[in-house]
């Protein structure tokens, strides 16, 4: 019998005792009935990250601020509020790593120049090799 | 190209992986931390408006904080196994004279009375969190952690995780220093 008790507390994993037991808010699972605004709100959730399993977007995230935040966009995209004003939200509780989706500012113009920048030195240096074997 | 050019380009491999090996070793010296540090220290209480979890009439309310009296804003839950670790520190606190309001997380006013029956009960009031709705709009993101609040019910600071018991002494003073 005491063999048995041991076994089944092998079986039964300790950790499903540390999690929430209220089931999830309604809309974290529940698409919104308008599709133009079900929309809007999925472009959002794709774009924010989840804080508890980083480097997840919320919208892929099955932890329960995940959900609670996926609900809290749903409720308020469908109150008629902006996505970029959510994320707005967001950012000024998280900060900026929460957002997935780099604003244009003096700190991060470098990560939308690089891109240009390289290109422009490929081409300068596909023009010194063209000429070169021209000139050969 | 000169010969001596040419010496000196062939340490730049060299000197790359130098510099690679001492970015590895630095992040294994140092190592990465993942926790998000909430945006609203240093700024007004969020507003919110929670039912008590001791189920009498009395709300836990943002503009309460604003009394003159600084307070520790303690997120929790009692099917948060750190939470456990942390009630003999928030006790020695309280014991301290410190103000300790609690917003549970996701719970049910039933788990959470065996649970201060269980650890011992800091909380002058507890708000019932259902949606996580308070937490996120103060840039919380797990249990436990703990704001100070001041007496003008402005976020001074966050602490991450459970108050360890080397961590009560620094907490005391922070607390006094917002008086």
């Amino acid at each position: 019998m005491r063999q048995l008790l041991a076994l089944a507390l092998l079986v039964v994993p300790v950790a499903l005792y540390a999690d929430p037991v209220m089931a999830p808010e309604p809309l974290s699972y529940t698409q919104l009935p308008d599709p133009a605004a079900e929309a809007r709100a999925q472009a959002l959730m794709q774009t924010i990250r989840c804080v508890v399993c980083q480097g997840q977007s919320i919208a892929d995230s099955d932890a329960d601020l995940a959900g609670d935040m996926r609900a809290i966009i749903r409720q308020r995209i469908a109150a008629g509020e902006k996505p970029e004003a959510i994320r707005a939200w967001m950012i000024a509780r998280y900060g900026r790593w929460v957002s997935y989706k780099p604003p244009l500012d003096p700190l991060t113009w470098p990560l939308w120049a690089a891109p240009v920048v390289l290109v422009a030195i490929g081409l300068l240096i596909a023009r010194g090799t063209l000429r070169r074997r021209r000139a050969a | 190209m000169t010969l001596r050019t040419v010496r000196i380009l062939l340490w730049l491999p060299l000197a790359a992986f130098l510099l690679i090996l001492a970015l590895v070793a630095g992040g294994l010296i140092k190592p990465h931390d993942a926790a998000i540090r909430s945006q609203m220290v240093g700024r007004p209480l969020p507003a919110f408006d929670l039912a008590s979890a001791r189920g009498d009439a009395t709300r836990i309310r943002a503009q309460g904080f604003a009394d003159g009296k600084p307070r520790l804003l303690n997120f929790f839950a009692s099917w948060c196994i750190p939470c456990v670790g942390e009630a003999p520190q928030l006790l020695a606190l309280k014991r301290a004279g410190v103000a300790i309001e609690g917003i549970a997380v996701r719970d049910r006013p039933a788990d959470l009375a065996a649970f201060l029956q269980q650890n011992g009960d800091p909380y002058e009031r507890i708000g019932l969190d259902d949606s996580s709705g308070v937490q996120m709009a103060l840039g919380s993101s797990g249990v436990p952690e703990t704001f100070l609040i001041d007496g003008r019910g402005i976020v001074r600071s966050q602490h991450i995780g459970a108050i360890g018991p080397q961590d009560v002494g620094d907490m005391l003073a922070a607390v006094r220093a917002a008086q």
